[in-house]
């Protein structure tokens, strides 16, 4: 069983992991107890910038390529290693290999010890999502954990490693659908003593009770989407719009196959992989 | 030693000002890597080639285009995507307070921490006002020519300011179907809550410590020594038995450590 999914040089930087690929990001197994929930995560951000291309003089897509200066040769993702800068300028090797086989065992599996109140966990601990979709195998039971604590509004704690990171995390459930937040372990992040915030004074009642009055004139139950909108993006679409109505603007090339909605992809894959249609270990 | 900051700005309720200076709220502890080539193992380059000689672009023969369909492109000059930037400003504006369970974990981003820029009264009048009132600010300001939206809270005494994520970059549970399989029955609910519930307790983040991160830097250290460090075998285990049986196991076990201890 693989724990963990071979990554290929992708096309795009693309630090998400969610790039065209239809792999789950990770597959392992969840543990409550001594009930093991075999699945697989996905991420559930995604990247919502315009993609701007770099292209050539004729309008051909660019591909970046990693190269040596000292040879002024391309490399292949089998013509490069990973190094740890020791000294200045000096690196040792390392591989995949070592830094899996350092992970302690009870490591490898996300174990949940803990169940806490969902409310509970500060937000400044919060990183990144992913979704976790049950494998074939383990269907029942995920429903099962998901039910339970999506009804008692827990989620579950536990720390795994993942491609050679440690991960704290916290599991929430919702609409049956079971999401990991990473979160910032406690040394990555700064108290207000570290960067040097002065001590509270007290502060007069007056000041306070003006701005109790202000937010609270201000206040509503719900976050409204479109607060949440990305208008810079928006008037690059409609700047696009405009400039494609000339055809001076626009360049056509023999299409590759891969195509520009990665968002698409995200969603039917998670939908297969829910509807436990897709096999996604044994590909 | 006090953190550098690294923006001014003022917050902006309504006609209320307070100027804040940003400090960053996380410390960078990663292992860093790089890649390098196998033959030299120095530090690679990257640069952009055309796909089908292989041939080097210069930079200032790229062109940016955005893809309207695959392998349509609308091409945009330097210029345009500029003036596309928003205006530069100082203003943090806040235009509505919602309570802290409205923002899904999902949206937090990047924390920073902000500090008065002066007048003291009303940066921690306003974290008072917020704690009082149970609620978290809806911010957004422009910052290195990108315009931002946080989320703006107090913790303990000091104000927060936690970048979210934009509308399109979030994907929520309930735009996706219900995971497939069999309901669990009754009785697993029952033994499912028992074990959830004994297994309850309070989040505390200093609990928890970065091993891995620990291992691999001393790892490295002695590898850098030309020493062969030793690794474990790893071992693939569990398999997947009975849930009831699993199930009616773990209560029992965490019953026998509840009463040993």
């Amino acid at each position: 069983m693989p724990r963990k999914t071979t990554h290929k040089k992708r096309k795009s930087a693309d630090e998400n992991g969610e790039g065209n690929g239809v792999r789950p990001f990770w597959s392992g197994t969840l543990s409550f107890g001594l009930v093991s929930v075999p699945v697989n995560l996905f991420p559930a951000n995604r990247s919502q910038r315009a993609p701007l291309r770099m292209l050539g003089p004729e309008g051909e897509p660019l591909a970046r390529k990693y190269y040596d200066e000292k040879s002024e040769r391309d490399l292949d993702g089998d013509q490069m290693v990973r190094g740890y800068e020791y000294q200045k300028g000096k690196y040792v090797v390392v591989t995949d290999e070592e830094l899996e086989r350092l992970a302690p065992e009870k490591t490898r599996d996300i174990d949940l010890t803990l169940f806490v109140d969902e409310e509970s966990i500060p937000p400044i601990h919060f990183d990144r999502g992913y979704f976790l979709t049950p494998d074939a195998s383990s269907e029942k039971a995920y429903r099962l954990l998901a039910e339970t604590m999506e009804k008692e509004g827990l989620a579950g704690i536990a720390t795994f490693v993942m491609r050679g990171k440690e991960y704290l995390v916290a599991i929430f459930s919702e609409h049956g659908i079971l999401r990991a937040e990473t979160m910032r372990f406690a040394d990555e992040l700064r108290s207000p003593a570290d960067v040097g915030l002065p001590e509270k004074k007290k502060v007069p009642k007056a000041t306070v009770r003006k701005f109790e009055k202000l937010i609270s004139s201000r206040s509503k139950k719900q976050l409204s989407p479109a607060k949440l909108e990305d208008e810079q993006t928006e008037r690059l679409l409609k700047l696009v719009k405009k400039k494609s109505a000339n055809k001076k603007n626009v360049v056509e090339v023999e299409s590759e196959q891969e195509s520009a909605s990665n968002v698409v992809d995200l969603m039917e894959v998670l939908k297969k992989s829910l509807a436990g249609k897709a096999n996604l270990r044994s590909r | 030693m006090a953190a550098r900051a690294i923006w001014k700005g003022e917050l902006k309720i309504g006609a209320s000002k307070v100027p804040v200076k940003l400090y960053s709220g996380v410390v960078d502890r990663g292992v860093h890597f790089h890649i390098l080539d196998d033959k030299h193992l120095g530090r690679v380059k990257q640069h952009m080639v055309s796909p089908e000689s292989g041939d080097e672009v210069p930079t200032e023969k790229i062109q940016k285009g955005y893809e309207v369909e695959p392998g349509k492109f609308v091409l945009l000059e330097d210029e345009e995507l500029e003036k596309l930037e928003p205006e530069p400003s100082r203003e943090i504006e806040i235009a509505e307070f919602v309570p802290p369970e409205a923002i899904s974990q999902q949206w937090y981003e990047r924390p920073y921490y902000l500090g008065p820029d002066g007048d003291q009264n009303g940066y921690f009048a306003l974290a008072e006002a917020l704690n009082n009132q149970e609620r978290e600010g809806i911010a957004h300001w422009v910052m290195r020519k990108k315009p931002y939206v946080g989320a703006l809270r107090a913790q303990g005494d000091y104000l927060l300011l936690i970048t979210l994520r934009n509308a399109g970059e979030v994907i929520a549970a309930r735009d996706l179907p219900k995971p497939a399989g069999r309901a669990p029955t009754q009785k697993e609910l029952a033994m499912a809550r028992q074990l959830v519930e004994m297994l309850q307790g309070e989040f505390k983040a200093e609990d928890y410590k970065d091993e891995y991160r620990a291992r691999v830097t001393e790892f490295l250290e002695k590898k850098a020594k030309g020493k062969k460090p030793k690794l474990h075998v790893v071992k693939s285990k569990r398999k997947v038995t009975s849930l009831d049986a699993m199930l009616a196991k773990s209560v029992a076990s965490l019953r026998k450590g509840k009463r040993a201890a």
